[in-house]
């Protein structure tokens, strides 16, 4: 059997900052949702600036 | 019927301003929970065993949890998007509230998911959770600890609100059309060449009107410069 990517048999790393705590896979997600809505609005769709849009 | 004709319910084409990445997560978000449905109704038909002590169940288990995972992350980047869009301009309060709702459902689906695992991570999960819905004094009514009512409420009664307000988001997506976005301020307005208060139109103002046919957004290619259209029911 393959092996996980990363060691899950430990306890969990966390980010702490004064009151705010949380696992750093969470704020991997957190941090890897905010740069695809970033990229979603930036990266230009495919086809939409072929015809209908004068430049 | 009359609200959704054919035409209207499955349109061969759409405004120009849907070519944005922002919906293709909501159809992701859509895709997720058809695989959720799909694999859930698969683990509830083979039991906890099954998807603990088999390969196949292991499979499947896994199959369910990721699709979860990438259902929130789809739908979180969409809901952001439609934020940020005011996405309930133009008499389509009802189209915003119920996408937000089904969110706001989908977490305590996935809550009692967690908790009906049969396992040390659900034992955990549970016990964290009791606190805090003690505190909020719901505790008795929603025990995070009672397997049968949490199985119960995955299984059944959230799925179905959360798929009852995803059909009622779609169907009401097909009758308001998508929303059109704001109006920018023009070129010349910009350079101070704009007449006081005129409103003036977009430059593309009409290009996505000539490219749409029965998108559901009737005759307004877009918004009056970021204001809502009062009284716009249809």
């Amino acid at each position: 059997m393959m092996a996980a990517i990363v060691n899950l048999n430990q306890p969990a790393h966390t980010v702490h900052w004064h009151f705010f705590t949380m696992t750093v896979s969470n704020v991997v997600v957190i941090v890897l949702m905010l740069v695809v809505f970033v990229l979603a609005v930036l990266v230009p769709f495919p086809g939409s600036g072929r015809k209908g849009r004068p430049r | 019927m009359a609200a959704l004709p054919p035409e209207k319910l499955l349109p061969d084409a759409q405004p120009s301003y849907m070519a944005s990445w922002i919906y293709v997560f909501g159809v992701l978000s859509l895709v997720s929970l058809v695989l959720i449905i799909a694999s859930g109704s698969i683990l509830t038909l083979k039991g906890p065993g099954w998807w603990h002590f088999t390969s196949v169940g292991h499979f499947f288990n896994s199959i369910h949890l990721w699709s979860v995972e990438l259902f929130f992350f789809f739908l979180v980047i969409h809901l952001w998007g439609k934020y940020w869009m005011a996405a309930w301009r133009g008499g389509r309060a009802r189209v915003w509230m119920t996408g937000a709702v089904a969110f706001i459902v989908a977490v305590p689906c996935a809550l009692t998911g967690y908790v009906s695992q049969q396992n040390f991570d659900a034992q955990w999960i549970s016990t964290q959770a009791k606190d805090g819905l003690n505190a909020a004094g719901v505790g008795a009514f929603f025990n995070v600890t009672n397997f049968g009512q949490m199985y119960s409420y995955h299984v059944l009664l959230l799925p179905l609100a959360v798929v009852a307000l995803v059909a009622a988001h779609i169907l009401l997506v097909r009758k308001h059309g998508i929303v059109p976005p704001f109006e920018l301020a023009p070129r010349a307005s910009a350079a101070g060449l704009e007449t006081e208060g005129r409103p003036v139109a977009r430059e593309d103002h009409g290009s996505g009107n000539g490219a749409r046919h029965g998108s559901g957004t009737e005759s307004h290619p877009v918004a009056e410069s970021g204001s809502p259209r009062p009284g716009r029911t249809t």
